[in-house]
């Protein structure tokens, strides 16, 4: 083995290990653990980020195999869209139709220097479809859903409620975790298209009151230029955020520790981290969808 | 492993159990055997690992080394599926209850039921649910959710969604902690009835020792996460040990 080898391989399987240590609180032996300093392959921060990465990446995988494996829990899929989906569309409606006016009261001014106020529509069709409707709906969601998660699993550890649910014989992570991320995956692309028409409805009020424009005028024109790879992109965009809300609010909540302290620390970290993870996950996502474009 | 009543039929076996968080050994070094249909009472100080040991039997946690047998198997051997057919058998009262927020009493008594007797018709779900809710004393408590109940009617509930399953063996975790002398007495006559009436095999955290004396047949002390102390409430206490004699004297003698 070269000496670079030696230098990435090493660390890579050593937090390996230690990640398998954490996750399943399982230690080697008595002996290794008592009075002996912490130590570290890189720096404390460094080696937490990527056993979390590891963590995470384990409890993904977890997900897809649990998601394939009977039995399947139908009645909490469906509470779960209800409240992840349903108790979401009145705030949805509002921010969707300020989205939609404001952006068309704001490019006005701009479009009629040039005497372009027709191509309002159309210009505000593209920037709904292909970039407002999906990241702002996934950023209110993070916000909403994802602490909403984060705090109920957190409360649901902390009071033993999931060791409960693991002594009846049922499987919480099952019950819990591949319920929540379903919803997710599945109401956070039918909500970018719910907030998509509003946005569109908001925006036409604000033509309507300038030009004489028909509803139906107004949704061909904003609708025109839009293709099927433009449609695929922010359905495929608002699985991916929805997925990752899911996976990272469920993440936290089902391995909070710590009391009311942790409950806090874990419902805060389950809108940080996939509102971080979102704006990653749109930059690979666009680059992707443009090179296919392009093929 | 060596049965010291050969007799009776173990039902849970532990040998050499060492079990530890962080940098913080928790147990070390437990052995203990219980004995089918007997109350087998578990006393010590709080954070002396009295609640590990029952998560260890239930599977909750992995143990670090050592064995713990229930009914003949390896709890820490066991693939996902076969410990959650193990945990049909085993019923966990929790010290906090444990009651699921989000649902009502009916459905905190409905939802194990249901998983784990598919057959069972609607009719007979309700009939199953109204009489254990009545024997407890809380027939009318069905629609409440648990913010609703008080601390007695909350451990109550808690231990009638575990019986209600009829499990074989029973862990309480402090099942009289924080409740009144009049409440815990009725929960100490139920453990009783539970044994009584089902056979079943109990282990009981607790600190009470009215609890201890009244259902229990065989006492351990638990001590920094060993066993300093075993035998009849009378013999354990009849010890002038300085570890074991603050308890009898906190209880029985202010």
């Amino acid at each position: 083995m070269n000496d670079w080898q030696c230098f990435f391989l090493i660390p890579i399987v050593g937090l390996h290990y230690r990640a398998k240590d954490k996750l399943t609180s399982k230690r080697y032996s008595v002996e290794s653990n008592i009075n002996q300093p912490e130590k570290y392959f890189i720096t404390k921060g460094i080696d937490t980020f990527f056993i979390e990465v590891y963590n995470i990446a384990k409890f993904t995988g977890l997900f897809f195999k649990d998601l394939f494996t009977p039995p399947v829990e139908p009645r909490e899929i469906i509470n779960q869209c209800y409240e992840i989906g349903y108790r979401s569309l009145a705030l949805i409606s509002v921010t969707g139709f300020i989205i939609g006016a404001v952006f068309t009261k704001q490019s006005r001014p701009s479009l009629a220097n040039f005497g372009a106020t027709s191509w309002l529509p159309s210009l505000v069709g593209i920037a709904i479809i292909k970039a407002l409707a999906p990241l702002v709906t996934a950023l209110i969601c993070a916000g909403k859903v994802g602490s909403g998660i984060g705090a109920e699993l957190g409360s649901m550890r902390v009071s033993e409620q999931i060791d409960a649910i693991e002594m009846s014989g049922t499987d919480p992570f099952k019950y819990l975790v591949v319920t929540r991320v379903m919803a997710t995956t599945f109401m956070i692309p039918v909500l970018v298209f719910y907030m998509a028409l509003i946005a569109m409805m908001g925006s036409f009020v604000n033509v309507s009151i300038n030009e004489h424009t028909s509803f139906t005028t107004f949704i061909n024109a904003a609708l025109g230029d839009i293709n099927f790879m433009d449609y695929a992109s922010c359905i495929v965009r608002a699985m991916v955020y929805g997925l990752t809300i899911g996976i990272i609010s469920c993440y936290k909540g089902f391995n909070t520790a710590g009391g009311t302290e942790g409950v806090g620390k874990a419902a805060n970290a389950s809108v940080v981290l996939p509102m971080f993870l979102i704006f990653i996950e749109e930059v690979f996502i666009v680059q992707i969808f443009n090179w296919l474009k392009h093929v | 492993m060596y049965n010291s009543q050969p007799d009776k039929e173990i039902v849970i076996s532990i040998h050499g159990l060492y079990k530890s968080f962080d940098e913080c050994p928790v147990l070390q070094g437990i052995n203990m055997e219980v004995y089918k249909s007997e109350n087998v009472i578990v006393l010590g100080p709080s954070g002396s690992g009295k609640s590990v040991l029952i998560k260890l039997i239930a599977g909750l946690l992995k143990p670090e080394a050592g064995s713990v047998k229930v009914m003949g198997k390896e709890v820490g051997k066991l693939d996902k599926r076969e410990l959650m057919g193990l945990r049909t058998k085993i019923g966990f009262s929790f010290q906090g209850s444990a009651l699921y927020d989000s649902m009502t009493v009916y459905e905190n008594m409905e939802f194990a039921l249901v998983r784990q007797f598919k057959n069972m018709h609607g009719g007979e779900v309700r009939k199953t649910i109204r009489e254990m809710l009545e024997a407890i004393g809380l027939g009318n408590a069905k629609n409440k959710m648990p913010s609703e109940l008080s601390g007695g009617q909350k451990k109550r509930i808690g231990i009638a969604r575990t019986l209600i399953l009829r499990p074989e063996i029973m862990l309480y975790d402090e099942p009289t902690a924080g409740l009144d002398p009049v409440t815990s007495g009725g929960i100490n006559d139920l453990i009783n009835e539970v044994q009584i009436k089902n056979k079943t095999t109990s282990i009981i955290i607790t600190h009470d020792l009215t609890c201890a004396k009244k259902t229990g047949d065989r006492l351990f002390i638990m001590h920094n996460g060993k066993f300093i102390k075993e035998g009849s409430f009378d013999e354990v206490f009849a010890s002038k040990d300085e570890r074991i004699k603050p308890f009898y004297d906190y209880n029985f003698t202010q």
